[in-house]
């Protein structure tokens, strides 16, 4: 009786091959150096892209995104942050601050704050998948990528807040600040990458969560936020290059406060650090993504 | 003996199918007991081997019983078959949409209501929206949960949840069914109306594999049935066959509680 099946499927082995009644066909063999075909994954997340988007939907309705006071909640908080931030550092400087520095504070809380959100959303994005993990195979960097657009999504009426600001006080306006596009590309592809990072290292350790606003407020303090980037004293300037944010904000507050192009140094330190982070997330993330269905 | 390759083409193929995985013993894995674990040498890592060099494959139409104790693998090779777990050798060839029903049931976040619940799972099993919302409501309809499907799910009595996930993976018109003992859900009347729905799908062209502990259930619904052991195929037979050999190996005879349908 045992023996009888090792003929039956040597048997079977020729017919499958001229299956035509299905138009799907599956096939799961071993991931190469832990890794599936990556093309083939690409374009099955593309193609259920459509769930991300719902899942971010979904979970913004949850926190009220789309009522009226959500919405206003959603100004409010970055710019009281803002606020307050700004009597600290005046009190700290002395009364030195003028109004422009509001602006710069302003618009690099903001980027800032799309940049930890996405990444705090991206720490419980593959662990408050549960049960969808366990029981249904889809490609799970639709996950960390779902945090990213809840993220931007609260990011983009931020961006709405600072430009009647921007014209209150004045500041410059030019052909110079449509370089704000590119900018928020990287600031993207990098919030991007750090989720999935921060996806896939949740699953392991699960205190990294508690460790994170740590982390995230170190981080927010070494980024020309607070400060202008060219008030850092010379023996902290390397911070700008080591700080995978230090550039990008750099430029980001020329470009929007000043309407000044960002220079090319600050660019290519921006987009090494961006996309280098997309790629080393997504690989780990999914060199990782076996491992989920057994470790949740 | 049975011809079980038969002449029709195969739905699942299986060849030479092992799983390992490696897990965690922690109860709740930290980085900090990472490092203060570093330098004692302490192995909190285990490695499983779930399933080991199986090979069957399962002809279009046909319904697929797999039996055998707990811990046999049964749950992780079907999971494989879904391609929620890739395979650590070997190769499974699935030909058609599939469908699961697994012992966690839909709805994985609670917080959500029903219907958020089965649209997302149903958009990350890869249907299209506009299919979807046509299933809808005859999900909704087939799990009677009428007004439910607006509250959040941590509202919902288990048989509720076993409803809807019952009735989300019936009725998403799948070519491959994969049920892994979840049919035991709800009430009295709605067990039979599962039961019925099973029968029904059964009697059509659907491909399905059916994980039960029920006998009973296996001996009435299915064409053919195999029985895992410890990780390892032990016989592929009709399921006459296969349930008294399993029953007799259990040693408990076919009374009534093996064969009830649980």
């Amino acid at each position: 009786m045992i023996e009888h099946h090792a003929n039956v499927t040597t048997a079977a082995q020729p017919h499958h091959r001229e299956n035509d009644f299905a138009e799907v066909h599956h096939v799961y063999e071993p991931h190469l150096v832990g890794l599936p075909p990556l093309g083939q994954y690409l374009r099955e997340a593309w193609r259920r892209r459509s769930f991300a988007v719902e899942l971010s939907r979904t979970k913004l309705r949850a926190q009220n995104f789309n009522t009226a006071f959500g919405q206003l909640w959603l100004v409010l908080n970055p710019l009281l942050l803002a606020a307050v931030y700004f009597i600290l550092i005046d009190i700290v400087r002395g009364g030195g601050r003028d109004e422009d520095f509001f602006a710069h504070l302003m618009a690099g809380i903001f980027a800032y704050y799309f940049v930890s959100g996405a990444v705090r959303n991206g720490t419980k994005s593959v662990v408050g998948g549960g049960r969808l993990i366990l029981n249904t195979a889809f490609p799970r960097v639709l996950l960390p990528v779902s945090a990213v657009i809840i993220a931007f999504k609260r990011f983009v009426p931020t961006v709405v807040v600072y430009v009647p600001a921007h014209v209150a006080l004045g500041l410059p306006v030019g052909p110079e600040q449509l370089w704000v596009i590119p900018l928020v590309g990287l600031l993207v592809v990098m919030a991007t990458g750090l989720a999935m990072i921060v996806a896939a290292l949740q699953v392991y350790f699960r205190d990294l969560k508690n460790l994170m606003p740590y982390l995230l407020r170190a981080w927010l303090y070494s980024s020309p936020v607070l400060y202008y980037a060219d008030e850092m004293p010379q023996r902290y300037r390397f911070l700008l290059d080591i700080n995978p944010l230090g550039q990008l904000l750099a430029a980001w507050s020329g470009v929007i406060n000043q309407a000044q192009a960002p220079t090319g140094h600050q660019l290519l330190v921006a987009a090494a650090w961006a996309f280098g982070f997309l790629l080393v997330g997504f690989i780990y993330f999914v060199s990782r993504e076996r491992d989920f269905a057994v470790r949740l | 003996m049975i011809s079980l390759s038969g002449s029709s083409a195969s739905s699942i193929v299986v060849q030479d199918v092992s799983v390992t995985y490696k897990t965690t013993l922690e109860r709740r894995p930290t980085l900090r007991n990472a490092i203060t674990r570093m330098g004692r040498r302490e192995k909190v890592v285990r490695e499983i081997e779930a399933v080991k060099n199986v090979s069957f494959d399962v002809p279009s139409g046909t319904v697929l019983g797999i039996v055998g104790a707990n811990g046999a693998g049964k749950s992780t090779l079907v999971r494989t078959i879904a391609g929620i777990l890739p395979p650590t050798q070997g190769r499974i060839d699935v030909f058609g949409r599939v469908s699961t029903l697994l012992a966690l049931g839909v709805g994985f976040n609670r917080s959500l209501t029903g219907r958020d619940n089965v649209r997302l799972g149903g958009l990350a099993a890869g249907l299209e929206r506009d299919k979807l919302e046509e299933k809808y409501d005859e999900i909704v309809e087939f799990a009677e949960l009428g007004e439910f499907m607006d509250m959040p799910m941590r509202t919902y009595s288990s048989g509720m949840y076993g409803r809807l996930a019952f009735s989300v993976a019936v009725n998403m018109d799948p070519d491959i069914l994969l049920i892994d003992e979840a049919m035991s859900v709800g009430d009295a009347r709605f067990r039979r109306k599962s039961a019925n729905r099973m029968r029904e799908l059964c009697s059509q062209a659907h491909t399905i594999v059916l994980v039960s502990h029920a006998l009973g259930s296996v001996r009435e619904l299915c064409d053919q049935a195999i029985w895992m052991d410890h990780g390892v195929l032990r016989m592929w037979d009709e399921p006459e066959a296969v349930v008294d050999a399993y029953t007799e190996f259990l040693e408990v005879g076919q009374d009534a509680v093996t064969l009830e349908d649980v």
